[in-house]
């Protein structure tokens, strides 16, 4: 994983709260198979709009988006993730991020800072005032800065120690395996009740009939259009 | 001081504790797995030379996109079919039990495994999917995880979190006839909003959830996630344990009884104490309705649309009124003269037997409304599918002008075809009603299964009551 402790770069004011998963990348984009390319995949149907902020020419290259609080809620798809950083976006800051979302950053080399919501304001105002400028995100020292405002964000030690270092999580675990065996051991001895997948258990396999699509003639669209 | 349920099952699975900021790591008992989050789990494993390091803690099914129509024909969209076959081979390759497409065992996730007894109490289960808080129900400790996270637990069956805070809802006193499993929920998240319950894990408490069924439970826990909850959870006790006797992969004879003996003592201690306390009194409910785009606008059926005005807040002011434009409502508006074009009862909120019986029973003996597009009905698991049929609920549906689907998420999240066009409006069992979830443009209503059945017969919101 690439290393992250300072970031320069347009930043991009998201002046939404609530900002679900499906808005980041709809369910549709999900059946890919690959972990990268989703890049035109972000705010798929927000990007449809040209007033949208992605499409005015000084927030084509944002690196660090400033969203409203409750990022990241709804659907646990990390291609939440990876369309931010596909896309270019390796820091997303708010007051409040969505837990799943939240642990899905680091994992993937992006950082959720996290600021008071009148710090997020005072951004967007900076921002405001002269589109398309750049921010500087230290990871060193926790801050962002806009010109000459300067201001803290929230990351815990842990997840700022895996950004700088750019660790994967499963070698960070299997330093103990040591301790995963000893579990295991214990586990054995005092659950053994525990279920199993295999071998297989079940109810006789029957046949599943196969439904057939209703058909709709004289439909003639939403009540919303009549 | 004593503990609780959720801090219980913690320490049994406790790997290593955290120091310095660091998660504790945690044992996982099992990991649930479906075509669209593991794909990239499966490369990574791959591509890293590394294997599963226990197949028997892990079972996968297909239905975040399989259609629930033709399932006995060539799948005809490409990149869904390729998703499917991609896990297929995965499943052949690592050797993972898989219940694929038109077998009896295929179902929603969150359906399959607790009608396979593969949900017990006190386990930690998890799963590339946020609903996976469903698991709960049973007294586990279940959490939905993302795609870096599932390839971590095949890995090592263990997952790296720091602990979470424990929050207790009660629902206290006597539920009102008419008043269902959805509506406590709604009404919950109505109450706490969709981050009310970030970091915390949920313990449902209270006479009105002891004495709720155990798909009823499931129902409540699925959408903790709606809270902004990591977990939902539901001690224990009588209903669990008969729910779970003789299924499948539910422990036999001696292992039974030393099971049980365990589950029993998965309950929290009287004098321990939670970060954060709720209380709803039952008697206060009837059935909710959503009015917005996320699943804490919603309010009781008999109310209005709020007017945007009346949010003291000003981001709750400025999502009302985006979310008012976008469902194409007015503020003042009666909930009850809403019409909508289609209803569908499913999912892993309330696609289960309890939820196809009620829709059954008020459906019995009536025809959908002429202005009603369609109704779909899909079982969330095609054991579900297969015992509604035994009890001739297909027929009703037929008869009632509904369609009679095969198991899968369907139109609760439209990956499949199964979605709406712009500017249609559902009523919705379902857990999202997000902009453009069922569908680009689509309009979405979250309602219980009773409200579903009833609104499909006048063809505008009502509940069983106002028929």
């Amino acid at each position: 994983m690439e290393k992250l402790t300072t970031l320069t770069g347009v930043a991009v004011p998201l002046r939404r709260s609530n900002v679900d998963t499906d808005q980041i990348i709809p369910a549709v984009f999900l059946k890919r198979v690959k972990k990268t390319g989703f890049d035109d995949a972000l705010f798929y149907a927000w990007r449809r709009d040209p007033e949208f902020v992605l499409n005015k020419p000084e927030y084509q290259h944002g690196k660090i988006l400033v969203a409203g609080p409750d990022f990241g809620i709804g659907s646990s798809r990390e291609h939440a993730v990876w369309a931010l950083h596909d896309y270019g976006f390796r820091v997303v800051i708010s007051s409040r991020f969505a837990d799943i979302f939240y642990g899905n950053t680091a994992k993937n080399g992006v950082l959720a800072a996290i600021m008071p919501q009148e710090s997020v304001e005072l951004l967007w105002k900076l921002l405001d005032e002269e589109p398309g400028r750049e921010m500087t995100v230290s990871l060193e020292d926790r801050t962002v800065t806009c010109g000459d405002v300067t201001l803290p964000f929230e990351v815990n030690d842990y997840t700022r120690w895996r950004l700088m270092n750019g660790y994967d999580d499963i070698d960070l675990t299997l330093q103990h395996e040591d301790d995963i065996i000893a579990y295991e051991k214990m586990r054995a001895e005092k659950f053994p009740f525990k279920p199993k997948t295999l071998p297989v258990k079940r109810e006789p396999e029957q046949p599943i009939e196969s439904a057939r699509e209703g058909e709709y003639p004289d439909w003639q669209g939403p009540l919303a259009d009549r | 001081m004593g503990t609780t349920l959720a801090e219980k099952v913690w320490a049994d699975h406790l790997v290593r504790k955290g120091s310095d900021g660091a998660p504790d790591l945690l044992y996982i008992d099992l990991m649930l797995m479906h075509e669209v989050t593991s794909p990239q789990a499966f490369e990574g494993l791959r591509l890293a030379g590394r294997k599963p390091r226990h197949v028997d803690q892990l079972i996968a099914t297909e239905d975040h996109n399989t259609p629930t129509v033709d399932i006995d024909r060539p799948n005809p969209d490409e990149t869904s079919a390729l998703q499917l076959s991609t896990l297929e081979k995965n499943c052949k390759d690592f050797g993972v039990r898989l219940c694929p497409l038109g077998d009896a065992d295929q179902g929603v996730v969150h359906a399959f495994a607790p009608v396979l007894g593969l949900t017990q109490p006190g386990m930690t289960i998890v799963c590339g999917d946020s609903h996976t808080s469903t698991h709960g129900a049973f007294g586990a400790m279940a959490i939905g995880i993302g795609t870096s996270e599932v390839e971590h637990v095949m890995a090592t069956q263990t997952l790296s979190l720091k602990p979470f805070k424990t929050m207790a809802v009660n629902i206290e006193g006597e539920l009102p006839k008419g008043v269902t499993a959805k509506d406590i929920i709604l009404a919950i998240i109505a109450k706490i909003g969709t981050g009310g319950g970030q970091g915390h894990v949920i313990e449902y408490r209270g006479e009105a959830i002891k004495k709720l069924s155990m798909d009823a439970r499931m129902t409540i826990c699925n959408m903790s996630i709606e809270a902004g909850a990591r977990a939902g959870m539901i001690a224990p006790d009588e209903v669990t344990f008969e729910y779970l006797k003789g299924r499948p992969h539910a422990p036999e004879g001696e292992m039974w009884d030393k099971a049980v003996e365990y589950w029993k003592t998965l309950k929290t201690d009287d004098d321990a104490v939670f970060d954060k306390e709720v209380t709803i009194n039952a008697a206060d409910l009837e059935p909710y309705v959503t009015w917005g785009t996320n699943p804490g606008q919603g309010v009781k059926i008999s109310g209005v649309v709020p007017d945007p005005a009346s949010f003291n807040d000003e981001t709750e002011r400025s999502a009302a009124e985006r979310a008012i434009a976008y469902m194409g409502l007015k503020p003042g508006m009666r909930i009850k003269d809403i019409a909508v074009d289609t209803v569908f009862i499913g999912s892993c909120t309330n696609g289960r037997l309890e939820d196809l019986r009620v829709a059954a029973s008020i459906m019995k003996g009536h025809h959908k409304a002429d202005n009603i597009h369609r109704v779909l009905v899909v079982p969330a698991s095609s054991r579900v599918r297969l015992q509604a049929e035994k009890e001739g609920l297909d027929k009703i549906f037929k008869d009632f002008g509904a369609e009679w689907r095969n198991a899968g998420c369907s139109m609760c999240l439209g990956m499949n075809p199964d979605k709406m066009v712009a500017r249609e409006r559902s009523i919705s069992t379902s857990n999202r009603n997000f902009e453009g979830r069922q569908g680009k443009g689509s309009r979405t209503h979250l309602a219980s299964p009773a409200v579903a059945a009833a609104t499909a017969i006048r063809g505008t919101i009502c509940s069983p009551a106002d028929l």
